[in-house]
Formats: C-alpha cells, sequence, structure tokens
C-alpha cells in the first residue's frame, strides 16, 4: 500500500490525532474570548499560537507516520496495520519542512514590513490564501478520489461546495486587495442587472453541483468541477467589484466570515472535525463583525452578503444650498484649543491617507499636558477596515482608554468645547439624522455639531466616500482648515 | 389666521397655553394671536410681554371667536357656545370620560385635536403634554414633600454632630416617578424607587437611585399558574412595600391604571408603621390614590403625624414652568400641522399623530380614532400598574391604544411558529442526510453558536486585531493540504511515483495556508502589544 514509510510501528493511534484536535480547538475559542478584551487579548493570541502549534505537530507526525484505527492494533492478528490514514512517503516531510519554511518567512517578512494603514490590504490578502488552499484541497481530494476511482455522492457534493466557497473568497479577497491598495479604481462597478448575474452564477452552480453528483467520472466529473471552479472565481470578482471603498469595513469582515466557512466546508469533505470547529467560529464571528458593520452604516445584512449593496448607482446628493462655510487658521485653531476644557477628536480614513496619526498623537499629548481633557470618538466605520482607527492610533502611543466608540462620546458633545474632525466627513454628516431624502439617511453618525466649536480639517469642499455633500460644514460653530491634515495638525503644534 | 388664547376659567388654574416665548414662535409660522386680557398674569406673563412679542390683547369674546382657539382645560359650555362654527379648538379633553362633551363640540361644528390623545410613538413625543407634565408634577411632589418634611433631604456633618440623609422611596418609575427620583437625589437624599417593569432599573439607576424589585418566585404548576403568579407577586410587592414603609421617610406613590381606580399600594397599616414626621405624596390621589386615607387636594395628617399630601394639581403649582413647557408642545403640534408655514392650519389625516388627536371633525365624533400599529410597544407586561404618570388616570386612556396588548402576544406566537417549522424543516432535511454529515453538521452547529456568543461583545477597537487572529487560526486549513501529502504516492507514476498534479497543489496549499498562520499571529501579536492604556 505504502512506500518508503518511517516506522511502521511508530504510527499515531486515532484517538491521540482527534484529542490533540480537541484541545486545539478549545484553545482557539479561548483566543477568540480573550480577545475581546484589552486585559486578555495577548494571552488570547497565545493560546491561539499554542493551540496552532499543537495542531500542526500532531497532524505532521500523522501524515508522516500514518494514523492506525487503534492504538497497538498492529498486534491483533498479526494483519497489516489497520491504516486510516496511510504514512506519505518519508521524503514528503522534508518536502512539508520546506514548504512551511518559505511560507513562514513570507508570512513573518510581511506581519513585520507592513505599515499599519496598510493593515487592510494584507488582512485581504491573508483571506484569499485561505480561499485558494481551499480550492486546492477541494482539488487534491477529487484527484484522489478519481485516482482510485471511488466516489461517494456525499463527498463529491461537500468536495464541490468547498472548491466554490474558496474560489469566491479567494478571487473577492484578491480584488478587495487590489482596491484597498489602490491598485485599481474602488469605485463599485455597475454591471446591468449585477443581482441577476449573482443569482444566474448560484443557479447555475446548483446544477453543476447536482451533475458532479451524479456524474463525477472521468473527464465529465472534471470538466463539471472546472465549470464550478471557473464560476465560482467570477463570482467572487463580481460580487467585490461591485462594492465601492467607502463600504470596505464590511467586505473584508464578510470575506473574514467566507474564509472560514471554505475551512468549515474543506472540513466536511476531508471528515476533519478540527477544521469544522475552526471554519465555523471564523465563518460564524467574521459574519457577526459584519453584521456589527452593516448595523453602523444602516445596510441590510442580507444585501451585503448579496454583494453589490453599497450604491445603487452614483448617488449625488441634490444640489442643495447651505449657505457659505467659514474658514479657520491653524493660530486661531490653536487658539481655540488652548482655552478649550474638553477636546473630541473624530478621526476618519483621511487621517490614513495623509498618515497624520503620529502628529495627531502629539498633539493630544501636548495638550493633555496643558490639562485639557481630550477624547478620540471613533465611528464604527471609519477606515477601511472594522477597528482601523483604533490600531492606527495605537500605532502612535494614543492610550485607548481616552478612544470612545461612537455610542460611549455621542451623549458628551454637547459639554465639549471644541471637536477636531480630521479626514472624516459621512461619519459626521448631520443629513445622516435630518435629511429622510440623504442616501446615507438612517445611519448613525458621530453628532459633532452639539459642540460648542467644530474644526473641520479638510483639503477641500469635495463630498465624501457617500458623495453626499455635509451641511456640517456650513453651520454656524463649524470652521473649516483647509490644506494637509498633517501639515496643519503640525501647524497647530507649532503654536502651542 | 388667528390663534386665540382665553385666560383658564377652571378654579385654581394657574396655567396659560401660550407664553410671549411660543407666541413669537406662533408670528413666525405666520399666524396672528390674539390673548385674553390677563390671561399669563398667574404664571407671570403680563399682557405688555405678549404685546412686545407681537400678540394683540383682546377681550374674551374678541379671543373665543378666533379660528384658532388653544387653551389647557375643555371648555365649558357657555365657551363652545361663544365659539364660530368651523373654528378649531386645540385643549386638553379627556375624550375617555367625557362622551357628552365630544357631542357637544361636534354638534356646534368645531374640530377639536386633544392634546391629552397623543398617540404614544416616539415622533410624538414633542407633543406629549402628558409627559411635560408629569415631569413637573413629579419635580413638584418631592418639593412639596420636602416643604412639610421637618428634617434636611441631604446628609451632613456640621459641628453640632451628624445629620443623616432623607430616604426617599418612588414608586412607579415613568416619567413623573423618575422626575421625582431625579430631584429627591439632586437634594441629597437616599432614593429607592420601585416599578413593575424591571426593564426600568437602569434608568432608575442612571439618575443615581437604588432600584428595588419585587422579588417574586413564579411557580411552575399545571393548573391556574398565571393566577397563582399574579397573587404571588402582589404578596410579595406588599412585603416590599411594607418593609420600606418602616425604613424610610418620603414616600411617593405615581402609579395610575389607564380608567381604572389607582392601585392601592400603601395600607394603613403599612402607615402605621412609619416614623411620625414621615411625609407622603400620593400623585394619584384624583384617581382613588395608591394610599389609604389620602384625600384629593388635601394634606393628611395620621394619628401618628405621618403627613399624606394628595394634591392633584402638582404641575399647576410651578405655573411658569409648566405653561412654558405646554406652550413648547403647541407650538410643535402647530408646526406639525402648518407644514407650509403660512399661517393655514392643514390636517393630514393620513398622519397617525394628527387623526389619533382629532376628536371632532366636521359635526361627528371621531374619537376613538381607528387602531394605531405600535411599532415599538413597550415590553411592559399587559397587567397591573403600567406606572403612568399624571394626576388624571382617565386622560391616559386614550393614550394606550387597545391594539397594544392584543399585538404582543400575536407576534410571539408567530416567531415560536417560525421556529417550530424551521426546527421540522430541519429534523425532515435530517431524515435524508447520509450519517456522516450529520455528526459533522453537529460539530458545525455548535461552534457557529460559539463563534457568535465569544465575539458578541468584543470591544470595537479590537476588531481588527481579532480578525487577523481569526486569519492565523484559519490557516489551520494547512491540515487539508498535509492530509493531500498522504495521496501522493496513488496511482499516476510520474514524480518518482507520485500523483505530481496532488503533489504540486498540495504543497502549494502548504505554502500558502503558513504564510497565513506565521503572518496572522505574528501580526496581531505586533498590534496587540501597541495598545497601551494611559499612563503605562
Amino acid at each position: 500500500m505504502s512506500s518508503g514509510t518511517l516506522a511502521v510501528l511508530s504510527a499515531l493511534p486515532t484517538s491521540l490525532v482527534s484529542g490533540s484536535y480537541i484541545i486545539a480547538g478549545i484553545l482557539f475559542i479561548l483566543a477568540l474570548a480573550g480577545l475581546s478584551k484589552h486585559e486578555t487579548s495577548q494571552r488570547g493570541n497565545l493560546l491561539g499560537i499554542l493551540g496552532m502549534a499543537l495542531a500542526l505537530i500532531f497532524v505532521i507526525l500523522g501524515t508522516v507516520l500514518g494514523v492506525t484505527a487503534t492504538l497497538g492494533s498492529e498486534s491483533e492478528a498479526g494483519a497489516a496495520t489497520a491504516f486510516i490514514n496511510s504514512p506519505a512517503p518519508s521524503w514528503a516531510f522534508i518536502v512539508i519542512l520546506v514548504a512551511m519554511l518559505i511560507g513562514a518567512a513570507i508570512g513573518l517578512l510581511r506581519a513585520f514590513r507592513v505599515e499599519m494603514t496598510g493593515m487592510p490590504q494584507l488582512i485581504a490578502l491573508f483571506h484569499s490564501f485561505v480561499g485558494l488552499a481551499a480550492v486546492f484541497v477541494g482539488w487534491v481530494s477529487y484527484l484522489h478520489a478519481s485516482a482510485a476511482e471511488h466516489f461517494d455522492p456525499v463527498h463529491s457534493g461537500e468536495l464541490i461546495i468547498g472548491v466554490f466557497i474558496g474560489a469566491v473568497t479567494f478571487t473577492g479577497s484578491i480584488v478587495a486587495f487590489l482596491k484597498l491598495s489602490a491598485r485599481i479604481k474602488s469605485a463599485p462597478l455597475m454591471l446591468p442587472a449585477r443581482n441577476f448575474l449573482n443569482l444566474a452564477a448560484l443557479v447555475i452552480f446548483a446544477v453543476l453541483t447536482v451533475l458532479f453528483i451524479l456524474l463525477p467520472q472521468g473527464s465529465v466529473g472534471l470538466l463539471l468541477l472546472s465549470a464550478a471552479t471557473i464560476l465560482a472565481l467570477l463570482l467572487g470578482i463580481h460580487l467585490v467589484a461591485s462594492i465601492g471603498g467607502g463600504d470596505m469595513p464590511v467586505v473584508v469582515s464578510m470575506l473574514n466570515s467566507y474564509s472560514g466557512w471554505a475551512a468549515a466546508a474543506v472540513g466536511f469533505t476531508l471528515g476533519n472535525n478540527l477544521l469544522i470547529i475552526t471554519g465555523a467560529l471564523v465563518g460564524s464571528s467574521g459574519a457577526y463583525l459584519s453584521y456589527i458593520m452593516c448595523k453602523a452604516m444602516n445596510r441590510s445584512f442580507i444585501s451585503v452578503i448579496a454583494g453589490g449593496f453599497g450604491s445603487d448607482g452614483a448617488v449625488v446628493g441634490e444640489a442643495k444650498d447651505y449657505g457659505s462655510h467659514r474658514e479657520i487658521s491653524a493660530a486661531e485653531t490653536a487658539e481655540a484649543l488652548k482655552n478649550a476644557s474638553s477636546v473630541v477628536i473624530t478621526p476618519g480614513y483621511g487621517m490614513a491617507v495623509a498618515q497624520a496619526q503620529a502628529t495627531v498623537a502629539d498633539l493630544t499629548s501636548k495638550l493633555r499636558a496643558r490639562g485639557v481633557k481630550v477624547r478620540f470618538g471613533i465611528h464604527p466605520v471609519a477606515g477601511r477596515l472594522p477597528g482601523h482607527m483604533n490600531v492606527l492610533l495605537a500605532e502612535a502611543k494614543v492610550p485607548y482608554d481616552i478612544v470612545l466608540e461612537m455610542d460611549e462620546i455621542n451623549e458628551d458633545f454637547s459639554d465639549t468645547d471644541v471637536v477636531l474632525v480630521i479626514g472624516a466627513n459621512d461619519t459626521v454628516n448631520p443629513a445622516a439624522l435630518d435629511e429622510p431624502s440623504s442616501p446615507i439617511a438612517g445611519m448613525p453618525v458621530l453628532e459633532v455639531w452639539n459642540a460648542e466649536h467644530v474644526v473641520v480639517f479638510k483639503r477641500s469642499m469635495a463630498t465624501g466616500y457617500a458623495g453626499v455633500q455635509n451641511p456640517l460644514f456650513f453651520k454656524e460653530n463649524t470652521s473649516m482648515l483647509f490644506g494637509d491634515c498633517k501639515e496643519r495638525v503640525g501647524d497647530i503644534i507649532k503654536v502651542l | 389666521m388667528q390663534i386665540g388664547i382665553p385666560q383658564e376659567s377652571k378654579q385654581q388654574e394657574t396655567r396659560v397655553a401660550a407664553t410671549p416665548k411660543s407666541v413669537a414662535q406662533l408670528i413666525k409660522l405666520g399666524y396672528e394671536v390674539l390673548v385674553e386680557g390677563g390671561a399669563g398674569a398667574h404664571a407671570a406673563f403680563p399682557d405688555a410681554d405678549y404685546v412686545q412679542a407681537g400678540a394683540k390683547i383682546g377681550n374674551r369674546a374678541e379671543v373665543w371667536a378666533s379660528d384658532i382657539v388653544v387653551k389647557i382645560n375643555e371648555p365649558t359650555s357657555a365657551e363652545i357656545a361663544a365659539m364660530k362654527k368651523g373654528s378649531y379648538l386645540i385643549s386638553l379633553i379627556g375624550a375617555p370620560r367625557n362622551p357628552e362633551l365630544l357631542e357637544k363640540l361636534a354638534a356646534a361644528g368645531i374640530t377639536v385635536l386633544a392634546m391629552d390623545s397623543v398617540p404614544r410613538i416616539s415622533r410624538a413625543q414633542s407633543l406629549d403634554v402628558i409627559s411635560s407634565m408629569a415631569n413637573i408634577g413629579g419635580y413638584k411632589a418631592v418639593i412639596e414633600a420636602a416643604n412639610v418634611f421637618g428634617s434636611f433631604f441631604t446628609g451632613q456633618v456640621t459641628a453640632a454632630g451628624k445629620v443623616p440623609p432623607a430616604k426617599v422611596f418612588v414608586s412607579g418609575a415613568g416619567v413623573a416617578g423618575l422626575a421625582a427620583v431625579g430631584t429627591a437625589s439632586s437634594l441629597g437624599a437616599i432614593v429607592r424607587a420601585t416599578d413593575i417593569r424591571a426593564e426600568v432599573a437602569e434608568q432608575v439607576e442612571s439618575l443615581g437611585a437604588e432600584f428595588v424589585g419585587v422579588e417574586a418566585e413564579s411557580q411552575k404548576s399545571s393548573d391556574g399558574y398565571a393566577k397563582e403568579a399574579s397573587e404571588d407577586y402582589a404578596a410579595a410587592a406588599a412585603r416590599m412595600y411594607a418593609e420600606q414603609a418602616k425604613d424610610v421617610d418620603i414616600i411617593i406613590t405615581t402609579a395610575l391604571i389607564p380608567g381604572r381606580p389607582a392601585p392601592r399600594l400603601i395600607t394603613k397599616e403599612m402607615v402605621a408603621t412609619m416614623k411620625p414626621g414621615s411625609v407622603i405624596v400620593d400623585m394619584a390621589a384624583e384617581a382613588g390614590g395608591n394610599v389609604e386615607g389620602s384625600v384629593p387636594d388635601k394634606i393628611v395628617t395620621t394619628e401618628n403625624d405621618v403627613k399624606i399630601i394628595g394634591y392633584t394639581d402638582l404641575p399647576g403649582r410651578l405655573p411658569t414652568q409648566a405653561s412654558q413647557l405646554f406652550s413648547q408642545n403647541i407650538v410643535n403640534l402647530i408646526k406639525l400641522i402648518t407644514p407650509e408655514k403660512n399661517g393655514e392650519l392643514t390636517l393630514d389625516l393620513d398622519d397617525v399623530v394628527q387623526r389619533g388627536m382629532l376628536v371632532a371633525d366636521k359635526g361627528e365624533v371621531t374619537w376613538p380614532p381607528p387602531e394605531v400599529k405600535v411599532s415599538a410597544a413597550p415590553s411592559a407586561g399587559p397587567s397591573a400598574i403600567p406606572s403612568a404618570t399624571t394626576a388624571s388616570a382617565a386622560q391616559r386612556e386614550a393614550l394606550v391604544p387597545a391594539s397594544k396588548e392584543t399585538k404582543k402576544p400575536l407576534d410571539k406566537r408567530f416567531t415560536y411558529a417560525l421556529l417550530a417549522v424551521c426546527a421540522l424543516a430541519l429534523l425532515a432535511l435530517f431524515t435524508i442526510t447520509p450519517i456522516q454529515l450529520v455528526s459533522g453538521f453537529l460539530v458545525f452547529a455548535l461552534s457557529v453558536v460559539i463563534g457568535f456568543y465569544v465575539i458578541g461583545n468584543v470591544a470595537h477597537s479590537l476588531h481588527t486585531p481579532l480578525m487577523s487572529v481569526t486569519n492565523a487560526i484559519s490557516g489551520i486549513i494547512i491540515v487539508g493540504c498535509l492530509a493531500g501529502m498522504t495521496f501522493i504516492d496513488e496511482a499516476v507514476p510520474a514524480f518518482g511515483g507520485a500523483n505530481l498534479p496532488i503533489l504540486i497543489l498540495s504543497v502549494l496549499g502548504i505554502l500558502l495556508a503558513s504564510i497565513n498562520v506565521f503572518g496572522g499571529f505574528a501580526v496581531t501579536q505586533r498590534m496587540l502589544k501597541m495598545f497601551k492604556k494611559g499612563g503605562e
């Protein structure tokens, strides 16, 4: 059956391997639980690493040595060992190690090199790897089955579904990666009848699945699986291409969820509980994150999953006359900050674009040294990744206990002397509450206009991502500070 | 159109339906305003201020002949007779207890908007005089209690010795109850409050008071469960009140049941156990009283020197404030029914707020309005004491649409039915599912649930690290690729007896997944290290 294995006698019993899966699964759950609080987050990550190491050791040993049904089964009846998994050839061990080392080197290099502003791209790219790996596993499983000419209908069904989800995740994540790293335009692709296209893809996939379950053999089977793979790749591209840049936080967490479901589907294909557990954990947690994001943007969760939810054509805010805006200089802003007792800073994606987080943090510590109470108000969808702003501010060494969520700070704006809006637009737009006809109507926003004085840092009077004019800029207590926000904040620091 | 503001004719009424400030706002909306001379005298608004705000001063007959008459209390027969046919009246009406009044108004051809029939939906809150008057009532109840109470509310340590703070107990945490809680705690007293709706505990605590729940254990017997439970509840509530009565110095009760006598919360026996000098304010005195022995509009002193205050005109005892809030509610209503801001009153009967308030129109009585769908029905139990708030129970009757109580259980039943259908559908699906799938589904379903719960309360700022850690652990797909390595020696002898496509795909998969595993954990660790608490 096998050739060139390592010592057959030391094959691992299946109960030991399954046991390691259980422990790894529990460690993963504890890792996610630990990451829900700052105090326990580092411990959570370590638990995750521990679980992964444990699982990898046993799986690699099992791969190389083979897995038997029970401990000591080889002695029974003197028959050949009852392998559940026959061992891989001994040279495979070297191949595995080399592949893992290369992967580890690439991964670690990317992890230590990445700029915090580039986090969204990296995470999207990582999702694509999981998707592609899932496609590979599906195909390997198919090739294995076709080599043995043994097809089980259930197995075929699981296999094609796993490949499908994996392929959608792969191309979807790649498109998201390209959009986030500005290698392609982030404007939504507007194909006619795009919802119909998505639906048609799903229907065709259902047909392919049924056919594949019935006729998995030979060239027909190969053709069907190839067709399903290509269809899924195209669907992945279309799903994400039709979503615009501003909705990326949802897209990234949605792809996170998809990558989990892909892993779970692979787990079903291979009958591997660890993959099912992990995949389901990642899938459901990603889905829940997307759900939180959707609530924050007042979008329907269903239409997000369906893709292309971002915008129904180019939404242009009605050309309403809001009056004129007032400009303010950096020196005047510094003066206002000096006299303030409470300041709130609401950053947005513009701060990340201008790389202004360190300068903003500097301003914060200067003001705090003067005894001014400075806090940050973060909208749930600020940035291009859930929690993106928090990571940027943490990198700039802003203490996390003065970085507050929208719900925590919205009540306090009325007691605030100065609000600095840095690179945010739609997330501070009062039209979301006042104008039912606005495209962003109903979206919860940071109610900065309740503060005594609002200073908006902006490059020009252009509209934000949603293409809606922001009446905030024309309010009486709002002043505009035009220019690159990093430079302007630097000017303020100089005056201080 | 001309709006007339008459002087209130009801005995002891001190309020007025418009203030100089609200008059200016009405004029801005395009109306002319005619105020009866001396209308605001009791509320400290002299005629001169109205004139300065742009109003004209007229006599009683002129004011009542206006196109729109705005006042506080329901009109008398003489006043109705003084009105023009086809004119509008905006005031409190008490529609449910005053069918004859409605007939009379309809017969006179007057279109009537009842300020006490505002539907309880969030959009209509700005017109809700019941709430704004309840707020004042709750405040004033505490002030009245403090007035007759012989000690400080706040605790002090003085040169002469220590003064303990007063203990105040508020029953019912509706608008009035919460106002009382807030006022009493800002005076420095120790405040406790109770309500049949346990979910208001948070609101009570947010005002600095302690919530006292009723500890009732519902017995799950198979017969007569509901009745047992409510008797049980009443007994537990009575025990709680008796306990509080012995302990506290001030009791303020605000419990009202729409259209029924007020529930008896404090019995004579409980009052007898209170400390001499204690004070009770019974805000439900007009509806029969929460407190045994309370008399409407009187202060009663019991044998053990407990004073029971039964004032029914608490809002009117703050005439300036009450007039100001009432008139602001009126302005908000007029804004709603003057969409063009041109001084022309335009009713939109498709608007549930306007339709709900319209009690007489074109000679017809239009009360009660057609059922309104209450989308956000409060989750209060349908029974007992929905701690209503003002001096007049009957006024509130109109505000609780009948649909609310029947709607809720229906919705629940629907949800349960849906759940049952889903469960059955799943079971049916499982009968045709191969067994190896079913056990996989068990693991899958449990993990999905765990995933939701584990993530449920994640701090928003940790979303990015969380995502990168899930990224890392989804690299576990490497297990699948490793499994592929055990297949490589099968058939198709191409590469040292190995299946080349399988080998390539598996190795590539291992490589990709390793990037995820190592990169994911490393980047997470890097980010987490950056999060520092202030001062660290």
